[in-house]
């Protein structure tokens, strides 16, 4: 971890100096422990702020789109985030030549919500060493193994790797190809349908509609989303469950066959809903489907901008068998 | 009471579909007075966005029909149309809208007698499931 660290300042400093880039977007210390916050590089002398830890949670590719598209950034990326650039550069919302990616193998990010809940009372400091999270408050002192708190989108995560890098940082991991992401997508495929309406409705419910999930997600950069438009108004402002039901449906449509499943929509939900049972639903569709997944080729078009002839078409009445009567 | 009548919208693709619905007029085949027609210039026009919407206003089933695949009058509309609804459909199964109120069809111009078919088995299967409750707007909101 610390080497890594160092590395990245090392690298962001040279960037610099050398005036390969404008721009180094990073992570740098929160201002509570278990968090980091990411940063804004453009000084040689600020690359101290540089930090790499198991909180480095937020998919810095989000902020490519929302900064001058001719300025020349270098970005940390993990494995997802080095994803969400892929998709950006396939729906051409960034410019490959602007853009140093940083790449570092990534071996999950700790879930700060669930050590927390082992705690009682606030957690004053952490420390990180050799795969163990040191936590310290007023009246307790706890050690947790790193990979029993992973992110749920972590532990099935089968891209830890940059699929894209200028420069790597750190040795490539093992991916992890033994474990069966969708299997709870599956599960859920089972239940009734009225069981399904059940749980979808008491996640969704909970839906304050700030749209933090929108604001971290790198693939909703639209200029005006469906949901602030007024003319025509598609949907009303308040918490109606129909209103929130179309807006979460809509909103993991719309991340059809881009999302790369980092995590980040249900991260920044305050209200904590599960959003990766929609996501990851979209996702596992797009791959039976299409046979895509999001991010890992910068050369392949997005599924839903192109099609083939061979596409399935059970789901619709195509009157095949049924000979037309002469009038 | 008598049960209430299922309202059904159909978006009908301008160069194909809608002809079809025509054909069906003029050809004076009856079928069932439930379907309210919209007509799309393509089939690839119909934004999920448009059934979500019907439904959440009170409509109780939405059918979606276009051109054959091969005959869209946009060379490849259709296409990327059978993408979209592939996704939007099976996310909707899977939070549990019942599978037969958001229905998918082809119908040529030509298929005047198919058309009314199509909609006579859609406005059946829509019956049988009742009214739509699942992501309709609460009156007093």
């Amino acid at each position: 971890m610390q080497d890594v660290q160092k590395k990245i300042r090392e690298e962001a400093r040279n960037l610099l100096a050398a005036r390969k880039v404008d721009l180094v977007i990073g992570f740098e210390k929160g201002t509570i422990p278990c968090r980091t916050s990411p940063v804004f590089v453009h000084k040689e002398d600020d690359v101290g702020k540089l930090v790499w830890n198991s909180f480095c949670e937020m998919n810095l590719a989000t902020y490519l789109t929302k900064i001058d598209k001719n300025k020349k950034v270098a970005v940390v990326a993990k494995g997802c985030d080095s994803r969400s650039i892929v998709a950006l550069l396939v729906e051409g919302q960034v410019k490959r030549e602007k853009i140093t990616v940083i790449g570092i193998p990534c071996q999950g990010m700790v879930d700060r919500r669930k050590i927390e809940r082992k705690v009682e009372g606030e957690i004053l400091e952490a420390e990180e060493e050799n795969g163990k999270i040191l936590v310290k408050g007023s009246s307790f002192e706890k050690v947790f193994k790193k990979e029993d708190y992973l992110y749920s989108s972590c532990r099935v995560c089968k891209h830890r790797n940059p699929s894209i890098y200028d420069i790597l940082i750190g040795e490539k991991v093992k991916e992890n190809t033994q474990v069966d992401e969708y299997a709870d997508v599956i599960e859920y495929e089972k239940k009734s349908p009225d069981e399904r309406w059940q749980y979808f409705e008491k996640e969704i419910g909970r839906c304050i509609r700030c749209y933090a999930c929108r604001q971290a997600c790198p693939t909703c950069y639209c200029e005006e989303c469906f949901v602030d438009s007024s003319n025509p108004k598609w949907i009303d402002k308040g918490v109606d469950l129909s209103d929130l039901a179309i807006w979460h449906i809509i909103r993991a449509y719309h991340q059809a066959g881009r999302c790369v499943d980092c995590g980040s929509c249900e991260r920044a939900c305050p209200m904590q809903i599960n959003l990766r049972f929609l996501t990851r639903k979209i996702n596992k569709e797009v791959k039976d489907y299409f046979n895509f997944e999001a991010g890992l080729d910068p050369a392949t078009p997005p599924p839903l901008a192109t099609f083939s002839v061979e596409d399935r078409q059970d789901f619709i009445d195509s009157g095949e068998g049924v000979k037309e009567t002469k009038l | 009471m008598k049960e209430k009548e299922p309202k059904i919208l159909a978006f009908l693709c301008n160069w194909c579909s809608y002809a079809g619905a025509d054909l069906a007029g003029v050809s004076r085949i009856q079928y069932p007075p439930n379907i309210r027609v919209v007509r799309v210039p393509c089939s690839s026009r119909v934004n999920p966005l448009f059934i979500l919407k019907a439904l959440q206003e009170g409509i109780d089933g939405v059918l979606v029909a276009g051109c054959h695949p091969g005959d869209c009058h946009y060379i490849s509309g259709n296409y990327v149309a059978r993408r979209k609804f592939a996704i939007i459909k099976s996310l909707l199964e899977y939070i549990g809208i019942e599978k037969d109120r958001v229905q998918f069809a082809w119908i040529s111009a030509a298929e005047g007698a198919r058309f009314a078919q199509v909609v006579k088995e859609v406005t059946e299967k829509v019956r049988r499931l009742g009214p739509a409750k699942k992501l309709v707007k609460s009156e007093e909101s």
